[in-house]
């Protein structure tokens, strides 16, 4: 027995040698290069050696260690249950201790500007999965082009600011009813469609809106992007260092010394409140007749239209209401950069804003938190080596889909319940 | 003049076609046996094109006469995309096979952005061109003004890829092991029961998607002599089109669909504008989505409750 498993496991490892050499091999070992013009290529086989090497090895001992293990049928990680449970017990207590930590976080003394810029960058993502999760969570649709709502929020910014000189607190909510008609434009033909075939059409309408502001050049200046977005003010008070003849700005009003920081804060505290607003209505609109429609509707669609539902007024509210917070964050977005171009809106985005929501657990609050932390962290970590960060962050959705395909706060509990007859 | 040019985009859309064709196919027989869209197909396409690239760069050094070239660069292409096919498939979706509906859907992302840009860090970001590897070709109607050309190279793609769909065709209609790839489409449970290894079934259906892919993808790399980690992603959308246009889970459908998806974006740029051409590809989806769900040579899907 013993000597039998140690010979199929050398004979396993020496086939994931194999396969890992025709893997890595070619694309690995046989680097392209551009010499005069013409392509030659470059051997690297040592690092090829090493990686197949790395693969037998560590399957090997894969191996070993699965034979060696007591099997416990049925015992699976319980990290994720046991937070849930925390979640559940102290949920309002954490909740308003991560509020109150991002609200006094700028002020923290370790707070610098880079963790100001990747908090206002999180706070952006965990609004948008938040808006996405209404549509993906709530309502069951996946949508991979959330990001055109996105794009359309921030070019609608953009041009009523450039164009018009309309104040930021004037475009927003106009941004918001854009996205949201896109929301039902892109609803209407893709009602009637199912799981895949809808993920697939939503894509290719993000797509749509990408390439047509890569070529309206009129409108959008295509690749080259809309440069002098007008910055926020602070209720009429703009930050400005120098300010012009008798105009007050925010820190001549306050009397306080000029800084660049005073507008990042405010971008912040902007992005914080536009987050906690999504959360605050998600929150909201899950107990009225609507948000209980779509969760019915997620759960089955052929016994919500048996029950006097329709579906179709039901999936165009949640895509137009998912879409109009994509477009708030999408002003947000374009007031902060001040620059926006077609290439801030790629599939990828999607992609991110999607993994967040479903790593999370789809239809909870704190699991988009808590994913946004992991999975932005996680790119900011790697952020020095350009493509290895993707392939951390596709590698991480994988893993995670394996190891808990609902997510990382699995357990749910129903927003309402058939309480038991007592006696 | 009207009819050269129009005779000269008919080769040019078929050519293209040819090639989405290839790799619908793989899309449609693994949507046909496990129901999910293998979003990292467009990926392995693009793996494709980089080893039938690497290939065609290490025969130039030698002195192997062109048509023996073109059957070992084929065969290198088909072997070692193949494994990433049967690897991806052992990875990222094997486990999730009786997991809820989204989760292979998700998998499957995070395997198309791993793909992606593992090819970028092991080969750069750059383009790369390749020189033409066979040139020359037939000219007609010169007469009229505007010179149609129909090129050595695409009568090659289009003739090497009848020949392989007819392979694969006859090899899922006429085998063991085609009867098994159907059966499992219908129902696995029951053709587990009938002593067919299942997990086998599917990792051949894989196997075979992703050495078609990367055939489209050496006929990519010789016909427009430049590829980047990125091509996958379009072609693959574009792909996917072509299997749902021609009914997904049918495999002359997606031939179909294929022909039909290259025709329609060569005659767009040709005709109405270069632009806008992958919008046609997008709208050509919505539009067969709205009107024939099930595609043309597709099985109507009727939901039970």
């Amino acid at each position: 027995m013993e000597k039998n498993f140690l010979q199929s496991s050398i004979k396993d490892s020496l086939f994931t040698g194999l396969i890992a050499l025709a893997l890595f091999g070619p694309i690995i070992g046989l680097r392209t290069v551009a010499q005069n013009e013409i392509l030659v290529v470059q051997p690297k086989w040592l690092l090829v050696i090493f990686i197949v090497a790395i693969c037998a090895v560590g399957r090997f001992l894969i191996n070993l260690y699965t034979f060696n293990r007591d099997q416990k049928a049925g015992h699976q990680s319980s990290i994720g249950k046991s937070i849930g449970n925390f979640l559940d017990t102290k949920g309002t207590q954490i909740a308003i201790s991560a509020i109150i930590f991002s609200i006094i976080f700028p002020f923290l003394p370790f707070t610098d500007r880079y963790l100001m810029d990747i908090g206002i960058m999180m706070l952006t993502y965990i609004m948008l999965g938040w808006g996405l999760n209404i549509v993906i969570g709530l309502a069951g649709l996946l949508d991979l082009g959330y990001v055109a709502f996105y794009a359309v929020g921030a070019y609608s910014y953009a041009l009523f600011a450039i164009h018009f000189g309309w104040s930021f607190w004037i475009c927003l909510p106009i941004a918001g009813i854009f996205a949201a008609m896109f929301g039902v434009l892109l609803g209407f033909p893709v009602l009637r469609l199912r799981g895949d075939y809808l993920a697939i059409v939503t894509l290719a309408f993000g797509e749509m809106i990408r390439i047509l502001l890569l070529n309206w050049y009129e409108l959008t200046k295509g690749p080259d992007g809309l440069t002098g977005i007008p910055r926020p003010s602070f209720f009429g008070l703009p930050f400005k260092s120098f300010p012009e003849e008798g105009e007050q700005t925010f820190h001549t009003f306050f009397g306080l010394e000029y800084s660049p920081m005073q507008r990042i804060i405010f971008l912040y505290y902007l992005i914080l409140v536009l987050a906690l607003i999504t959360n605050l209505f998600t929150i909201k609109i899950r107990r009225l007749p609507i948000g209980r429609a779509w969760e019915a509707l997620r759960e089955d669609e052929i016994a919500c239209k048996s029950l006097g539902v329709n579906p179709r007024n039901t999936k165009l509210t949640a895509f137009a209401i998912g879409a109009m917070f994509g477009g708030f964050a999408g002003s947000f977005f374009a007031t902060r950069q001040a620059f926006i171009s077609p290439e801030s809106f790629t599939f990828i985005e999607s992609a991110i804003i999607v993994a967040i929501v479903v790593l999370g657990g789809m239809g909870s609050q704190t699991g988009v938190v808590l994913s946004t932390i992991f999975l932005i962290g996680l790119i900011e970590v790697f952020r020095d080596f350009e493509s290895y960060r993707m392939i951390a962050f596709g590698g991480a959705m994988v893993l995670i889909m394996i190891f808990r395909p609902r997510g990382i706060l699995a357990t749910r509990k129903p927003t309402i319940t058939l309480e038991k007859k007592k006696g | 003049m009207d009819l050269a040019y129009f005779l000269q985009q008919l080769i040019n859309g078929v050519t293209l076609g040819s090639v989405y064709g290839l790799i619908a196919i793989g899309y449609t027989m693994v949507y046909g046996i496990i129901g999910m869209i293998n979003f990292a197909h467009g990926d392995i396409f693009m793996v494709g094109a980089f080893v039938a690239l690497i290939s065609f760069i290490l025969f130039a050094l030698t002195s192997i006469a062109l048509p023996v070239v073109l059957l070992l660069t084929l065969l290198i292409a088909m072997v070692f995309t193949a494994c990433y096919g049967w690897t991806v498939e052992k990875l990222a979706y094997k486990p999730l096979r009786k997991s809820f509906r989204l989760a292979p859907l998700i998998s499957a992302l995070g395997m198309s952005i791993v793909l992606q840009n593992y090819v970028q860090a092991a080969q750069g970001a750059r383009i790369k061109t390749l020189q033409p590897v066979i040139q020359g070709g037939f000219t007609f109607m010169e007469e009229t003004g505007f010179t149609v050309s129909l090129s050595y190279l695409q009568v090659f793609i289009v003739l090497v890829t009848i020949f392989l769909m007819a392979i694969f065709t006859l090899l899922i209609t006429r085998t063991a092991l085609g009867r098994a790839q159907r059966a499992c489409e219908q129902d696995r449970t029951m053709t587990a029961l009938m002593g067919i290894n299942v997990d086998r079934t599917i990792s051949i259906t894989f196997i075979i998607g992703s050495s078609l892919a990367s055939v489209a993808g050496m006929m990519f790399v010789m016909y427009y002599g430049v590829i980047d980690f990125y091509i996958g992603f379009l072609a693959g959308i574009k792909a996917f089109t072509a299997a749902v246009l021609g009914g997904i889970g049918s495999i002359p459908g997606a031939m179909l669909g294929g022909l039909l998806i290259g025709l329609i974006e060569v005659f767009w740029s040709g005709y109405i504008s270069i632009e806008y051409k992958d919008i046609a590809a997008f709208t050509v989806l919505v539009v067969v989505l709205i009107f024939f769900p099930t595609g043309f040579l597709g099985k109507p899907d009727i939901e039970k409750v």
